[in-house]
């Protein structure tokens, strides 16, 4: 069978798979829309906040990412799955023992202040719409790549997937589906890798392929052979960085802080019955993205070495352009590989140097590895599904956070806090449609500044949610003049960098001009200790916190006594 | 109150600050220590084909970050049943 015929195949059947799952697991209550009914098993909400967690940037764009980076693609392997340790150990079991439905519940409740709530909305509300437009772009390229519809058709039907779960099911139907996703994402994603590792080390596991030698030149180690390719051809040594150390420190650091202050991960840890519960979820949570982030660096170094090695031939000579396998051309129609025959000699060549005449754009190196590989084609098929289930199960956690900050956040705790539980499911179904379709907008529309506000997101957590949280659960004495005064600071301070140099002086975005030479990717960290800082001094000189808030900080410390996320 | 007294409550958050402070400073350490700031001298060694910094950051940093979720969970259990603030 063509590769068409079977991407329609697969991609289809796990389509259905989710429908089938959605209507089985229906809300039927604003808790069960919310937080899932507070009943779902520790592991299976471990595997939903994998595919949560794990977007399209993650299945597509990460082992890409690292195969141009090097060394330095560690600040993503790191960054996305350290913060998971800050979740298990200081937020998780807290935020769960406080069990009410969302983070704004925590700051307002915490701070005993709408102003707080209010802030807190809009933060999770501009963090998810920046991720959840990269995610159906995600969508619509894989569609558009894979079975060749237009980018705008493949927006259309990943909304259409994702309007179907989300509005009918909310939390429970996104949970259960999201469990789908995982297995077909992960699947999808150590097929292709196992397949290669044993090509290329003749070693199963992809994690020891990388520290193996290759089965092509026996005694030369993988990252070796790596290094000199990479030395040879004018880039860094593949295993030593070329950023700052100062630098990596600091966006490792917001990209964890990051991560652990994200709406919607941290709301996957009110679904479950009880404390311990979260906390061994968090566990169970990292173990899934572990399987597939130790994968990708593995990935990266064999993608690597294979493109090298088709394009510039295994004697550097430059392969002929009229004997380049069929990806090369498959992936130029799509505008991400360009060759420019600089010498006229008819040959391909890929360097860091003037010798260079191709244009690889990094998104193609997972989406296009097994083909680079030649393997078979269901494999192609695959990975199509598997890049779709990461960016469908992404966005549905994200659209979530928006309906319920929406209907709950502000419809019932703000401006109508007398409508009943029906009238208030209603708005959030009502929530989630529109933001599935202004989403769907900016995926067929994508604002140019996508890529650059993703930084955004992460250093916004970091330096917003996070210092408020953990000085919410750690200090009983944190009143809400420091909290949000602290909030503030660190949000302004980390937007105005960001802005500054994103967006109105992006020629002068280099090291030279930098903070200490912190990059805006990096920022967050900075903006999270101004805003630990900022609260502490104000919190000393303003009015002590009321005793019914200190008792309830004093509840949330240890687990008796949670029940189920109750309403209120 | 869950304790039987104040006294208890206070040393159950303190034995709970305690492994959490400790399990902190490992993952600091596997991460922005080995994988970081150490990177270059450890690089030296091999740990089979990977430099060993490279693998902290690549690897190594991941499976400690897994090891000390599951560390905090196994150590809180016990603790909760100590001081019997366990969920029934």
């Amino acid at each position: 069978m063509d590769i068409q015929t079977l991407t329609f195949l697969i991609v289809g059947a796990s389509f259905a798979l989710y429908i089938g799952i959605a209507i089985w697991a229906r809300a039927g209550s604003t808790k069960e829309f919310y937080v899932a009914g507070g009943g779902v098993h520790p592991v299976a909400n471990g595997m939903a906040t994998a595919a949560d967690w794990m977007s399209a940037a993650s299945f597509i764009s990460m082992a890409g990412l690292i195969s141009f980076m090097g060394y330095d693609g560690g600040v993503y392997l790191m960054g996305w799955t350290g913060g998971y340790v800050l979740l298990a150990l200081c937020l998780a079991p807290y935020l769960r023992k406080f069990g009410k439905f969302t983070v704004p519940d925590f700051v307002g409740d915490r701070y005993y202040s709408q102003a707080a709530r209010t802030v807190a909305v809009f933060c999770a509300i501009f963090v998810s719409f920046t991720y959840v437009a990269g995610q159906m772009r995600g969508v619509g390229v894989v569609f558009s790549r894979f079975l060749e519809v237009d980018i705008e058709w493949g927006v259309v039907i990943g909304m259409a997937i994702v309007f179907f779960y989300a509005v009918l099911g909310g939390m429970k139907g996104i949970t259960y589906t999201q469990v789908a996703q995982y297995c077909v994402l992960i699947f999808a994603y150590l097929v292709p890798a196992v397949f290669i590792s044993i090509m290329m080390t003749g070693t199963v596991f992809p994690q020891i392929g990388l520290g193996s030698e290759l089965v092509s030149e026996p005694g030369v180690y993988l990252m070796d052979k790596l290094d000199g390719l990479s030395t040879e051809l004018g880039f860094a040594a593949y295993t030593d960085g070329s950023k700052a150390t100062i630098d990596v420190f600091f966006i490792t650091a917001a990209l964890m802080v990051g991560t652990a202050g994200l709406p919607h991960v941290i709301v996957r840890f009110f679904t479950v019955p009880k404390v311990r519960d979260a906390r061994i979820s968090a566990g169970w949570a990292l173990v899934f993205i572990a399987i597939l982030y130790t994968t990708a660096p593995a990935i990266a170094a064999f993608a690597r070495v294979n493109m090298i090695d088709t394009i510039n031939g295994t004697d550097m000579q430059g392969t002929q352009y009229e004997e380049a396998p069929s990806w090369v051309k498959n992936w130029e129609e799509t505008g991400l590989i360009k060759w420019e025959d600089k010498n006229n000699d008819g040959r391909m060549f890929y360097a860091a140097d003037e010798r260079n005449e191709m244009k690889i754009d990094r998104d193609i190196m997972v989406l296009a590895n097994p083909e680079i590989a030649n393997l078979p084609n269901w494999v192609i098929a695959l990975v199509a599904a598997g890049g779709v289930a990461a960016a469908l199960s992404t966005a549905a956690g994200l659209l979530l956070v928006i309906s319920t900050a929406i209907s709950h956040d502000l419809l019932k705790r703000n401006f109508a806090p007398n409508i009943s539980d029906k009238q208030e499911l209603l708005a959030a179904r009502l929530a989630a449609a529109a933001a599935i379709c202004v989403a769907g907008y900016f995926g067929i529309n994508p604002p140019g500044f996508v890529a650059q506000v993703v930084a955004f997101a992460f250093g916004l957590a970091a330096s917003s949610f996070f210092p408020a949280i953990i000085l919410g659960i750690f200090s009983k004495t944190m009143n809400k003049e420091g909290a949000i005064a602290g909030m503030l600071s660190g949000i302004t301070f980390t937007a105005a960098y960001i802005i500054y140099f994103k967006f109105i002086n992006p020629a002068g975005n280099v090291p030279e001009n930098w903070w200490f030479g912190i990059s805006p990717e990096g920022i967050g960290t900075l903006g999270m200790i101004v805003n630990f800082v900022v609260s502490i001094a104000v919190s000393k000189v303003t009015a002590p916190v009321p005793e019914d808030v200190q008792d309830m900080v004093e509840s949330i410390r240890f687990p008796k006594g949670a029940g189920e996320a109750h309403d209120h | 109150m869950a304790f039987e007294n104040e006294q208890l409550a206070k040393e159950y958050w303190k034995a709970n600050l305690r492994l959490m402070l400790t399990l902190l400073v490992i993952w600091f350490v596997a991460s922005f220590g080995l994988g970081i700031l150490l990177a270059e001298p450890l690089n030296v060694i091999r740990l089979g084909g990977v430099k060993l910094g490279f693998w902290f950051a690549q690897q190594g940093s991941i499976y400690i970050f897994v090891a000390l979720i599951f560390v905090y969970v196994w150590q809180m259990n016990k603790l909760d049943q100590k001081f019997g603030v366990r969920e029934e």
